[in-house]
């Protein structure tokens, strides 16, 4: 049973996670460390606490499902593959490479375990919504998460599906945003303001719930919380960049790359 | 199963079959399931809808999402039809046919109802002429586009069976069956409505009669213009193009623009393969308002438009 003796596991592979995004990025001098790093806690409790799943079996119709709605976070999403057995980590310095299955937004006919191409913000969501009305009319037991970023809550696709899933009272569907108040040129709230979002969901039919993006605890306590009669909206608070002190907080960090001297620095802080 | 017995005169508006063939498959396959925009009458899915209430998803006027969550639907294990007026189905969700249906290769059977210029009198905005140009460069999807009743049943049925994304191209403008013997539905396979040496007209869905037609208007001035019905777009048939081109001159017909569209594909093909005069019978753009029948007429659309456009091909065939 999931139980807060998770925790120490969802710490070790969050720290694990990190430095290998930290890496492949550095490697390909591309990539979107900033939201990989504020994504890495929900993802570590997600598939080290939380989902149903097996590696060896990427279609079993039963899985729990994760939709990275936030697809240029791949270091994150593969580092989260990776760790949890779907694909051996020699794949991990292929990313970004000509011709890679590790490519810069995720491909589910490259990699198991990537449930739906994503890359164009707001397109997850929807996906996601149509899992859990499959589930919904099939009486299946699996659970679906999406993970958005709080920018891309800026595209209206994401509120057509928000409004479908609200309507239709969809349980046993549980988004999950990436709150860390900045996008690609600026703060989130100076470009196109969201606040308040937990009213926004809540207007839509949704339960709202806020947690510390970064607390393995509280996110294990929330997103394995049974489902309750409406989808689930978890705002998790976070920092972009959360874990490298140079990049935390720091917009340009959205897809800046190390150079070595930062790539050293921060391996001396992932500990 | 549903089928039309094909008559020689009689015009049917296409969606019945297709909603009668839909409940066929829907009656034997659990999975299959219907996704709609507010379209349940327009897709003529009341039936269905009273049928299996539960498998008519109807999300409201929300097209992105209406064809996101077919995407997933089919992660879950459905098998969707996705019906909707095809201007807004690729118009509207462009970018989910693109990413979350084509590049993502999820099985779901996108239908674009009333399309062309089935709405007319309503103006440009709900005029879906553009959709073969936006679909053509999506690889992975098979593009569709039936010509008579019996065609439509057969491709709502191969697509149901065919394990992979689909665009199937309806229209509600009556059609009569095509007087073809012993035909088989074979997609990505052009089928011969009249043999001829002289020319080849290359059409289309609701342009395939009436260049059948025309095909009869030439004979009768002793011009042999043999007539393929081109039902998929995507992949393109380029064994019969080629034999096509070897007649010496091309006339494309379809309820589409002139650019992109079918007319596009085969002059691509005959300009990189075997250059030959090709005349393009179609639409130039934005359309101004008028019933159907009196644009099709109106822009050559019409068994004389179309001899006229042979006409034309055979005089730079030289």
């Amino acid at each position: 049973m999931l139980t807060n003796d998770r925790v120490p596991l969802i710490k070790a592979k969050a720290l694990w996670m990190r430095r290998t995004a930290f890496t492949m990025v550095h490697r390909a001098q591309l990539g979107h460390p900033g939201g990989d790093f504020s994504a890495m806690d929900i993802l570590a409790t997600l598939y080290f606490g939380v989902m149903n799943y097996d590696p060896k079996r990427p279609d079993w119709p039963d899985r729990d499902r994760f939709v990275m709605s936030k697809g240029h976070a791949t270091g994150a999403l593969y580092s989260a593959l990776c760790a949890a057995g779907y694909f051996p980590e020699d794949w991990l310095s292929t990313y970004m490479q000509p011709k890679s299955l590790l490519n810069g937004h995720p491909n589910r006919n490259y990699l198991p375990g990537v449930e739906t191409n994503t890359g164009p913000l707001g397109h997850g969501f929807p996906v996601a919504t149509g899992i859990a009305i499959a589930g919904q009319l099939t009486g299946a037991s699996y659970r679906t998460f999406v993970l958005t970023g709080d920018g891309e809550q800026q595209e209206g696709s994401n509120w057509e599906a928000a409004m479908v899933a609200g309507h239709r009272k969809l349980a046993n569907l549980t988004l999950i945003i990436d709150r860390n108040r900045l996008q690609q040129g600026a703060g989130t709230e100076e470009t196109s303001g969201l606040d308040p979002l937990d009213q926004k969901y809540r207007a839509f039919g949704w339960d709202v719930f806020e947690v510390d993006g970064h607390d393995h605890t509280a996110l294990l306590a929330l997103l394995s919380a049974a489902p309750g009669s409406k989808p689930r909206c978890v705002i998790a608070n976070t920092v972009k960049g959360k874990g490298v002190s140079f990049m935390e907080n720091v917009a340009s960090w959205h897809h800046g790359v190390p150079n070595d001297v930062q790539y050293d620095q921060a391996m001396k802080e992932l500990v | 199963m549903a089928h039309a017995a094909p008559t020689a005169a009689g015009f049917q508006d296409c969606r019945d079959i297709w909603v009668k063939t839909l409940e066929d498959l829907a009656e034997a396959d659990p999975r299959i399931v219907a996704v709609v925009n507010d379209s349940v009458g327009s897709s003529k899915l009341n039936s269905f809808q009273k049928k299996f209430p539960n498998r008519l998803i109807n999300v409201g006027i929300a097209e992105q999402v209406m064809v996101g969550v077919g995407a997933g639907l089919a992660n879950g294990g459905r098998i969707p039809f996705v019906s909707a007026a095809s201007c807004f189905i690729t118009g509207r969700a462009l970018e989910q046919v693109k990413a979350d249906i084509a590049y993502a290769n999820f099985n779901v059977k996108l239908v674009g109802q009333s399309s062309g210029v089935a709405y007319g009198e309503l103006g440009a905005t709900h005029h879906s002429i553009e959709d073969f140009a936006w679909l053509r460069p999506l690889t992975n999807l098979t593009v569709i586009v039936p010509a008579d009743a019996w065609e439509t049943a057969e491709a709502v049925k191969w697509a149901a069976g065919h394990e992979g994304p689909v665009y199937l191209r309806l229209s509600r403008m009556p059609v009569p069956d095509l007087d073809i013997p012993d035909r088989k539905f074979r997609p990505g396979h052009a089928e011969t409505v009249r043999q001829g040496e002289d020319l080849t007209i290359i059409a289309c869905g609701t342009t395939v009669h009436l260049a059948a037609a025309a095909a009869d208007v030439l004979k009768a001035e002793g011009i042999s213009a043999r007539v393929l019905n081109f039902s998929t777009i995507n992949p393109l048939d380029e064994s019969a193009l080629h034999d096509a081109a070897l007649t010496g001159a091309i006339v494309t017909v379809e309820e589409g623009s002139v650019r992109g569209g079918l007319g596009g594909a085969v002059a691509e093909f005959t300009s990189a393969h075997q250059p030959v005069p090709v005349e393009r019978v179609g639409f130039p753009g934005f359309l101004p308002t008028g019933s159907t029948d009196w644009l099709f007429q109106e822009y050559g659309l019409s068994p004389e438009g179309i001899a006229a456009a042979a006409r034309r091909a055979l005089l730079r065939k030289g």
